[in-house]
């Protein structure tokens, strides 16, 4: 069997260093199995979040060899082994200890966005009616698994650390799930404009591409989000007629 | 002193699957306090896995379903061993609690008139499953997570509870250590709830995460709270076999729902050689009828691929045991064939089974609407648990419920594919209720300090046990990883009493060499000292599951034995309680499995 080197981040927010671990790869291997075999036998102590192993919970995101990735669904076979391979943790959040970061941020900025408000129900055992089609898109959206690669990459968080001033490509989808949910009643534009910084996103589609369920973020969310905005906010016709309360 | 920090909440709940996140829901509408305990990040737990759907009589496809049918196949499944009050309530409640998740925002594929669709599943009459492609589950606990944010929920995420804390014979909180810093926490509380899962990293080849370690029912047996049918540990029968790396990734039943089979190495359909008797009038005899079956025909009998698990597990081992397996060791799971049935099959399959799709592509290099699947069985789901009252799900201590797979009663002998979604939805609502309407009937209660103490102390021993030149020094992860391997090689789907002896002797060794575990570097984020302070839950678990197997002499569900391969009728009315007695060691006491009422029983009879 042939050897792998991996060069793994190994410390806290405060210090640290690169170490090299050289262990046993077989075939079919991805590169959490690799990881998990240099804790067992060489670094007990190296902390890494995974869950299921099989690309459904996003929990084990870290950057290899500098691209955002789910470590359980990178095979080896996919990335060159004659050199060292280099594994960071996500580069937007504070580190907590080697390959964990503190992903605490994503999780108040969802607490902040206003809840799914249904329609009263269509039918007398308070059920409703919807047809797949109409649901389609939305369902893209659900396919989330809050890995926050997405976040990781955009450079309004990764380079320009506006955590404050904007939610990042992850909750967007988010918002667009509930904007476009056949059954939602409530508005989120104003948010959008403001405490949400959809504005800060110019669209560079860095998302899109890093993320492991191919939900297309930026075309079929965030632009027609952006779009809801304009229609509400700059549309002078649009506040013409609602002036005139035509809409 | 030790340093810890205090919380406290009217209601405790420990686990944020569907179970966990159900039942804070619950006890924060209730109008009490709630904090939720999660080992990993919120959503992240192994509901997020689940692929195939909740099973629940909505009766939106097929309109002869009724809650009557879902119950008395829920029974047949579990065998008959199950809370017939438990089986009950589940079937009545569960298109209620389906509809409930709807109206927090759920999004299930609907049927052409626009109500949600449901698909046929192992064990289902009818077809009975709500689902959202092969992805249900993350649909289910986001759903629950984006709900339960709002409701003022204190959520503790990547804590674990080491034990719970007791005043006298009630529950009074829990012991608790953060990973980020490994600093101790004490919950205080007046109820708390279980809902833990499983306990599928007892073995070597799971469907499960690092999370399921069984520390819930090793919690509650500790606290002094009964457990039973831990002999019953279903083994799903297709996980996947290779590459090596992947062995053990569960493969949903959905595959088999829309028409997927199971084939032997000479490509033989080897499910139509052994149909047991219990389900002979309602499974198909030829390939065409089964065809008809999975789409839609309401005139066919469904195909044997569809049986229960428990003989779907046994089926494929046989055809491997007998040499007729795949080169990997599994058998072929093949949907591809549909082809010859389906236009745009290619299409229909990405479709119906999306991320079934992915997983092979990405992990095996398997395009499964070109090739064949191999698959084999893989440790999944414990049936047995905590014993709980089937209405307010508390346990045999006061003020401790439990709910979800780490409590028992709903599945008996072997659960049924889909039955656990909707398992967490009606019991993780009830403890919720249960436990908050204990929270308002009782008081305070107070924290054993001492006990505390001695929690933290033996919690810290393995960073102390480095010092010790004298005794050998033990990894936490070579004792946990011998053993899985054990647990799985003796103890596993087929079992028998030399192989099982030779178990317990193995587990007493293993406690051996816990007690004398290290671990390097400090507390912050140490995966190694998390893995030594999961290992005394394992091993108490495992043993349980091993003395119940070896007290139940017969073959039943998911228990099987080679020494005693038919069923016996007097155990078949029995339930094993596990306990442990003043002395601490491990009790095994038979119990009569209580009584069903008439008009239930009528529904059994009429349905057979």
């Amino acid at each position: 069997m042939a050897n792998a080197t991996f060069r793994i981040w190994r410390g806290t927010s405060t210090e640290g260093e690169f170490r090299n671990y050289t262990t046993e790869v077989s075939e079919g291997m991805v590169v959490l199995d690799a990881v998990h075999d240099i804790q067992a036998q060489q670094a007990g102590d190296l902390a890494v979040r995974w869950n299921c192993k099989a690309g459904k919970c996003g929990s084990c995101s870290a950057e290899i060899n500098g691209k955002p990735k789910l470590m359980c669904m990178t095979r080896l076979n996919s990335i060159p082994l004659d050199q060292p391979v280099t594994l960071e943790p996500m580069q937007a959040f504070p580190l907590i200890k080697d390959l964990v970061t503190d992903v605490s941020w994503n999780f108040r900025v969802k607490k902040k966005i206003k809840k799914f408000k249904p329609r009263p129900p269509d039918a007398a055992d308070g059920s409703w009616r919807m047809l797949q089609q109409d649901i389609d898109r939305v369902q893209e959206f659900r396919k989330c698994i809050e890995c926050f690669l997405c976040q990781d990459v955009c450079h309004v968080l990764r380079n320009h650390h506006q955590h404050d001033a904007f939610i990042g490509p992850r909750f967007l989808v988010h918002v667009a799930a509930l904007e476009m949910h056949p059954l939602d009643v409530e508005s989120r534009t104003e948010e959008l404009k403001e405490a949400h910084g959809v504005g800060y996103c110019n669209i560079t589609k860095c998302c899109t591409k890093v993320c492991p369920e191919s939900i297309t973020i930026t075309d079929n969310a965030i632009i027609p989000l952006k779009e809801r905005v304009v229609d509400d906010f700059y549309d002078p016709l649009g506040k013409l007629l609602r002036r005139l309360r035509i809409l | 002193m030790s340093q810890y920090e205090t919380h406290e909440h009217d209601v405790l709940v420990i686990g944020a699957g569907g179970a966990g996140l159900r039942a804070a829901i619950e006890g924060s509408a209730a109008g009490v306090s709630v904090g939720i305990i999660c080992k990993s990040l919120l959503g992240k737990a192994h509901t997020v896995m689940a692929e195939g759907g909740i099973a629940a009589a909505m009766a939106n496809v097929d309109e002869r379903d009724n809650w009557k049918v879902h119950f008395a196949d829920t029974m047949r499944g579990g065998q008959y061993l199950n809370n017939w009050r438990m089986a009950e309530l589940h079937a009545r409640e569960a298109p209620q609690c389906v509809r409930e998740l709807e109206s927090w925002g759920a999004l299930f594929d609907r049927t052409h008139d626009g109500r949600i669709l449901q698909r046929n599943f192992g064990g289902h009459k009818y077809p009975r499953l709500a689902h959202v492609g092969d992805r249900t589950g993350l649909e289910m606990i986001r759903t629950l997570q984006d709900h339960g944010i709002h409701q003022g929920i204190d959520v503790h995420m990547e804590c674990t509870v080491i034990t719970l804390l007791k005043d006298g014979p009630r529950v009074s909180g829990a012991l608790a250590y953060d990973r980020e810093r490994g600093r101790f926490g004490v919950f205080k509380a007046k109820a708390v709830v279980l809902a833990t899962g499983g306990v599928g990293r007892a073995y070597e080849i799971t469907s499960n995460s690092w999370e399921y370690t069984g520390d819930g029912l090793a919690m509650a047996y500790e606290a002094g709270a009964e457990l039973i049918d831990m002999e019953f540990l279903q083994f799903h029968p297709t996980g996947m076999v290779w590459p090596p790396s992947v062995r053990g990734i569960l493969v949903t039943e959905g595959v088999r729902g829309e028409g997927g089979v199971l084939l032997n190495k000479d490509k033989r359909r080897f499910m139509f050689d052994d149909i047991p008797e219990l389900y002979r009038n309602q499974t198909a005899d030829n390939e065409e009828e089964g065809w008809r079956y999975t789409q839609g025909d309401k005139e066919a009998r469904r195909p044997p691929e569809l049986l229960t698990r428990d003989h779907v597990a046994r089926c494929i081992v046989r055809e491997i045991k007998e040499g007729r397996g795949t080169p990997h060791g599994g058998v072929f799971l093949d949907i591809s064939w549909i082809r010859q049935r389906l236009p745009k099959a290619s299409e229909h399959i990405k479709k119906k089974l999306p991320s079934m799709y992915h997983q092979f592509k990405q992990l095996a290099d398997i395009d499964i609407t070109e090739e064949p699947m191999e698959v084999g069985p893989t440790t999944h789901y414990m049936m047995g648990g905590i014993r709980v009252d089937a209405d307010s799900q508390m346990s045999t201590v006061p003020g401790l419920f439990a709910a979800g797979e780490c409590a028992a009663g709903l599945h008996g002998a072997n659960r049924l594919g889909g039955n656990s979604l909707s398992d967490l939805l009606v019991f993780g609502k009830r403890a919720g209720e249960g436990a908050a309407q204990f929270s308002k009937d009782h008081g305070v209660a107070s924290i054993d300090t001492g006990a505390v103490e001695a929690a933290i102390r033996q919690a810290l021993l393995p960073f102390e046990r480095k010092a010790d030149a004298q005794a050998p020094e033990e990894g936490p992860y070579k004792v946990q990883e011998d053993l899985q391997k054990m647990m799985q090689r003796l103890v596993g789907i087929v079992r028998i009493e030399e192989e099982m002896q030779q178990s317990l002797e193995g587990i007493a060794q293993l406690w051996t060499r816990t007690r004398k575990v290290s671990v390097l570097g400090n507390r912050e984020y140490n995966s190694g000292w998390h893995t030594a302070l999961d290992l005394p839950s394992l091993l108490t678990v495992a043993e349980a599951i091993t003395r119940s197997a070896l007290e139940r002499k017969e073959s039943r569900g998911a228990h099987f034995r080679e020494d005693y391969s038919a069923k016996d009728s007097t155990l078949g009315k029995l339930n094993l309680v596990v306990s442990k007695d003043g002395d601490g060691t491990m009790c095994i006491e038979r119990r009569p499995v209580p009584e069903m009422p008439g008009e239930l029983q009528k529904i059994i009879d009429e349905m057979k």
